[in-house]
């Protein structure tokens, strides 16, 4: 197991490193943080100044070295909108989407762990062939529209919940079954194909055999069994979930860190912008990070191949 | 870090598929995916038929404004005219004409970006499986990286930088896209690198250009076309999501995203302008994955996709 941990911890590492080049790459080779700062019409003297004054003329690794350890400190700058640290606004900004993405998961699961185990258990029934239906349909699905949709029909016609905002329950409702409609397709496809595996393993012919209830054999024996796929598939799939979670932010006006890159973004506040694409790509990491050990604890034979 | 997303679910899902299952369901349900397949093909023609077609097709010009005639519904409503089928929008411009040309933009957009990016991601896909060792390293690490960001994130952080515009638009969503396919492709040249007539290739003294591509791609070009399909629909709804954002193809250019936007502040009184773009979407990626899903059945129905 520890060795199986260090060698995790090292790519983690590497990828790590790997963010932090790119989001400079993107800064610094394909814009021009001048250029982005200075107004339009600013004179050529003006961007020499800055230029000097940003340290672009440094050569790039000097730069990038620069960049890496004020970052490593949590200094990303300061906002060139509201002069405060970048840091700091990202971070107050987090607790919203982390309980937005839980929520999403949670409505994902709740929807996708029935339907699958289902559908696997009455294969090609007519009841299997409209979930797959469903998840087809769900895969091609804009979610932001499908948020809009919702509001038009909860908020505005039946006026029964809140169009946007943040707060209490009725708030998460929206938000949460939109998020989770974009991860249930894949989970319960997960879930059916799990189910449908382990319903053939010799283990659960030896539980029928016994002469234990069906019942008993699908909920003690498959579900769990299935459970690991879908937990390992689930957790690398935390970057997807995030990136629904910023979709679904921007359509509910959700005060996360997804609705701040947007306003930065329209505002040019590139700091801001920086660290917040870090920061959560860090979060992404970690995730998968913990995701790879709770698995590698779970089926000792991931740790050994 | 391990990444397994859509690849881990469909190398499940052929794993189902194996198992033993009545043979006549599962042909039957072939069939029922072919079925589909072929209402699919039907629909995307009348898609890209009227958005070539769109000068001829469209009753109105899609920027011509018309204020006296302002959010009107579509015809079957209240107050609804049959000059205007599907009502008008904010300023208003008929809203079938705009939903005809918007398709235009999605379906370039979606197409040109998915050509680079396959094009990219299928060259270092095949240089990391057939190369190995450290160039294989190289490659797959900065997979690991791009696919840590959620693609919306990625995109988000690009377009910060470079400022919002069609051709940018097609860049990142280009760029950005690549690690998908390069990641299936190099496992499946992994393994055909293994088989006897690579193996003689090499034996005859071929270059490695020449068993590249002429032996091994030819090999992928089904996965590849799968894959690309799939990836239309993909990039359709992330246009469309920048778009709505306002960060994409910019007004008045008609594009379903940012007439989902713009009809977003009228959903209050007037909920046709945000709902039909919307769902000219959701009707364009839904054909395309279906198609896409029976091509894949077609081609090879155990295909890791």
């Amino acid at each position: 197991m520890k060795g199986y941990a260090l060698r995790q911890l090292f790519q983690l590492a590497v990828v790590v490193v790997g963010i932090s080049m790119l989001v400079f790459a993107i800064l610094h080779v394909i814009g021009d943080p001048v250029l982005l700062l200075l107004p339009q019409n600013a004179g050529k003297e003006e961007y020499e100044r800055y230029h000097k004054l940003l340290g672009l003329d440094k050569p790039v690794y000097v730069q990038y070295w620069k960049f890496a350890s004020r970052a490593l400190q949590g200094d990303f700058g300061k906002s060139w909108y509201t002069d405060t640290p970048a840091f700091r606004l990202v971070i107050e900004r987090m607790p919203p989407t982390l309980y937005l993405t839980t929520a999403g998961l949670v409505a994902a699961l709740a929807i996708a762990l029935p339907l699958g185990v289902l559908a696997a258990l009455k294969r090609h029934s007519f009841l299997d062939n409209a979930c797959t239906m469903l998840a087809v349909a769900g895969q091609a699905m804009p979610i932001f529209w499908l948020g809009i949709m919702l509001i038009i029909v909860f908020a505005v016609r039946l006026k029964t919940l809140p169009a946007s905002g943040y707060g209490t329950w009725q708030h998460f409702l929206m938000p949460a079954f939109t998020l989770g409609a974009f991860l249930a397709p894949i989970t319960m496809r997960l879930v059916r194909s799990g189910v449908i595996e382990i319903m053939n393993m010799d283990y659960i012919r030896t539980a029928r055999a016994k002469g234990f209830a069906e019942r008993r054999v699908v909920v003690k024996h498959a579900f769990r069994n299935a459970c690991i796929p879908v937990i390992t598939v689930l957790g690398l799939q935390f970057g997807q979930l995030l990136g629904g979670a910023i979709v679904t932010e921007t359509v509910f006006a959700w005060p996360g860190v997804a609705t701040l890159v947007v306003d930065s973004i329209r505002n040019q506040d590139f700091p801001v912008v920086q660290c917040a694409v870090i920061l959560l790509a860090l979060i992404i990491v970690a995730v998968n990070f913990l995701v790879d050990m709770v698995v590698g604890l779970i089926d000792p034979r991931i740790r050994v191949g | 870090m391990k990444t397994v997303s859509a690849g881990g679910e469909a190398v499940l899902e052929a794993r189902a598929t194996a198992a033993p299952a009545p043979a006549s369901g599962v042909a039957l349900r072939r069939l029922w995916r072919f079925k589909w397949g072929a209402v699919a093909v039907f629909v995307m023609l009348l898609v890209v038929g009227s958005a070539v077609l769109a000068p001829w097709l469209a009753p109105y010009s899609p920027i011509t404004v018309d204020i006296q005639h302002r959010l009107g519904p579509p015809a079957w409503m209240d107050g609804g005219t049959r000059a205007h089928v599907l009502g008008t929008d904010q300023i208003g411009r008929d809203l079938l004409s705009r939903v005809i040309y918007g398709g235009r933009v999605s379906l370039v957009i979606g197409t040109v970006a998915v050509l680079i990016s396959s094009t990219i991601g299928v060259l270092l896909g095949l240089a990391a499986g057939y190369f190995a060792g450290r160039v294989d390293w190289t490659i797959m690490t900065v997979i690991n990286v791009m696919l840590t960001f959620p693609f919306v994130l990625l995109a988000l952080a690009v377009i910060a930088v470079l400022g919002p515009s069609l051709i940018n638009m097609i860049i990142v969503l280009g760029v950005a896209d690549w690690p998908l396919y390069a990641r299936v492709i190099r496992a499946e040249t992994l393994t055909i690198r293994e088989r006897e007539f690579v193996l003689a290739g090499r034996a005859l003294g071929m270059s490695h250009l020449r068993i590249v591509f002429r032996q091994i791609l030819p090999n992928l070009v089904s996965v590849i076309v799968v894959i690309a399909t799939l990836q239309v629909a993909r990039v359709i709804i992330l246009e469309s999501f920048l778009s709505f954002l306002g960060l994409g193809v910019q007004p008045p250019t008609p594009a379903w995203g940012n007439m989902l936007g713009e009809g977003r502040v009228y959903m209050l009184n007037s909920w046709w302008i945000a709902t039909f773009p919307g769902l000219a979407i959701f009707v364009t990626t839904l054909a395309i994955n279906l198609m896409g899903n029976a091509l894949r059945d077609w081609l090879d129905p155990h295909m890791k996709v």
